[in-house]
């Protein structure tokens, strides 16, 4: 990723430009009460984010949500960010996309989009999605994105319902000649957190995924072909946590569509009162503002990570997953083997090992946000 | 002589950032900061001049720098590897 940062800048904005989507993916990191955010940010108001974002050092945008598609100005807002010169990235489903579009955003100055797929096959791409539509016209965008000469990034969230074809995607993702392929292992946040038991893999099956990986990358580099997979193990098999966004307020910063800015997509859900970018300014809120304040350095933390001679490799993990799990969010991150909580982790790999054929998924769309909003 | 014409390959945009103080390479989702040298000479890389009138170019502005051309030669090397560059 990003292979230099002397300074605290936020180099990466991520701009949820929306919480609409004509998808219900049961893992989607959008929070679960997402039916009840505020207004959408106008054209001018993301204008004005991108402007100050720029000015403090972001180089890379990507345009997200939702489906960020909905958004009728989204020509409007590539070619400024364009201009400003930001790196431009367009995380779609593919949903609502159509050879016009790609090729107005191409002229708008979009340097590259990224298609996230489901499956690798329809059935289990609309078991997921919704759609029964949608895995024919991925397949088709995808093609469309590379004839018109975008590099094109593919992204599969992958889970226990479609980790076991993990041969069948990457041979997908070398036929419609992607860039860059995520194998990205379900994180368990938002909806995903939700529907854990029915979307966390076994340790065999990913064991399986993993080398399979291995073999696919050392057969495409020895023909000299130039696909990066890039395979992401999810942090319930592992024993010490993740640098989570490479530290709290360190480079990453998400702009929800209301307006209101994260250190990372899935931080709305602490109790912790995050700034908006229609009060403040971007630099007030980087800078001064408690939210991204909180977890930056050490000083909050408690036992084990605060004598922990690893405390600075993983900054004590992830504050979502300490939260969601133990209910602290200044506890160490239960993935670590050192914390009390770590059983939490270990009776989730227990229970994935369990038949969950018949676990129910709780879909993402509006009608469930708004159970979760009674609940 | 190298008539081999580099040009940067279209996954990556060459791009001097103020706030880096530095020529970065940006490509999907990431980035990466060029030295000095690197910087050099992938600011002449432009899909027409071929290796070797860019290192005259270079020979031009460094005439006492020693062993240009062979560093010029490694990093095209290692920048085709990193998929930074194709050839026209």
């Amino acid at each position: 990723m990003f292979e230099t940062a002397k300074r605290r800048q936020p180099l990466w904005l991520l701009a949820e430009l929306t919480y609409k989507c004509p998808l219900q993916c049961p893992y989607c990191s959008n929070p679960l009460d997402f039916a009840a955010a505020g207004q959408e940010l106008t054209t001018e108001q993301w204008i004005d984010v991108f402007r100050q974002a720029r000015k403090m050092g972001a180089a890379q945008l990507g345009f997200s949500g939702g489906e960020p598609l909905v958004r009728q100005d989204l020509e409007i807002l590539i070619a400024e960010a364009r201009r400003l010169g930001y790196y431009t990235n367009l995380i779609t489903s593919g949903i609502g996309l159509n050879a016009q579009r790609i090729a107005h955003f191409h002229d708008a100055g979009l340097d590259h989009i990224q298609v996230s797929f489901q499956a690798s096959d329809e059935e289990v791409n609309q078991m997921l999605s919704g759609s029964a539509k949608a895995f024919a016209q991925k397949l088709k965008m995808a093609r469309e994105v590379k004839a018109q000469g975008y590099p094109m990034v593919l992204n599969f969230v992958t889970h226990r319902h479609n980790i076991d074809q993990i041969d069948r995607i990457i041979e997908l993702c070398v036929e419609l000649e992607a860039d860059y392929v995520e194998l990205a292992t379900c994180q368990y946040y938002g909806w995903a957190f939700e529907n854990r038991e029915a979307l966390l893999p076994t340790r065999a099956q990913l064991e399986r995924a993993e080398r399979i990986t291995n073999e696919y990358r050392e057969r495409l580099a020895a023909q000299g072909h130039p696909i990066k997979l890039i395979f992401v193990t999810p942090d319930y098999y592992e024993e010490r946590p993740k640098k989570c966004m490479n530290g709290w307020g360190e480079l990453f910063l998400t702009v929800t569509p209301d307006g209101t800015a994260l250190p990372c997509h899935s931080a709305r859900m602490l109790p912790l009162t995050f700034p908006n970018v229609k009060d403040h300014s971007l630099s007030h809120i980087w800078n001064d503002s408690e939210g991204f304040n909180y977890f930056r350095g050490k000083g909050w933390m408690k036992e084990p990570c605060r004598s922990c001679d690893e405390q600075d490799d993983d900054l004590g993990g992830c504050r979502c997953q300490a939260y969601m799990l133990t209910g602290d969010m200044h506890n160490a991150d239960p993935v670590c083997s050192k914390s009390e909580h770590h059983s939490l982790i270990l009776e989730a790999r227990l229970a994935a090992e369990a038949d969950v054929s018949a676990t129910a998924m709780t879909f993402r769309n509006e009608r469930n946000s708004r159970v979760f909003l009674k609940g | 002589m190298n008539a081999a014409v580099p040009a940067i390959n279209r996954m990556f945009r060459l791009q001097w950032e103020e706030a880096q103080d530095a020529w970065v390479l940006l490509y999907p989702e990431g980035m990466v900061q060029l030295n000095a040298s690197a910087a050099e000479i992938l600011t002449r890389v432009d899909g027409k001049k071929t290796i070797t009138e860019i290192q005259t170019e270079l020979l031009t502005k460094y005439p006492e720098a020693e062993g240009l051309e062979q560093d010029v030669n490694d990093f095209f090397v290692h920048a085709q590897t990193l998929n930074w560059i194709r050839y026209v």
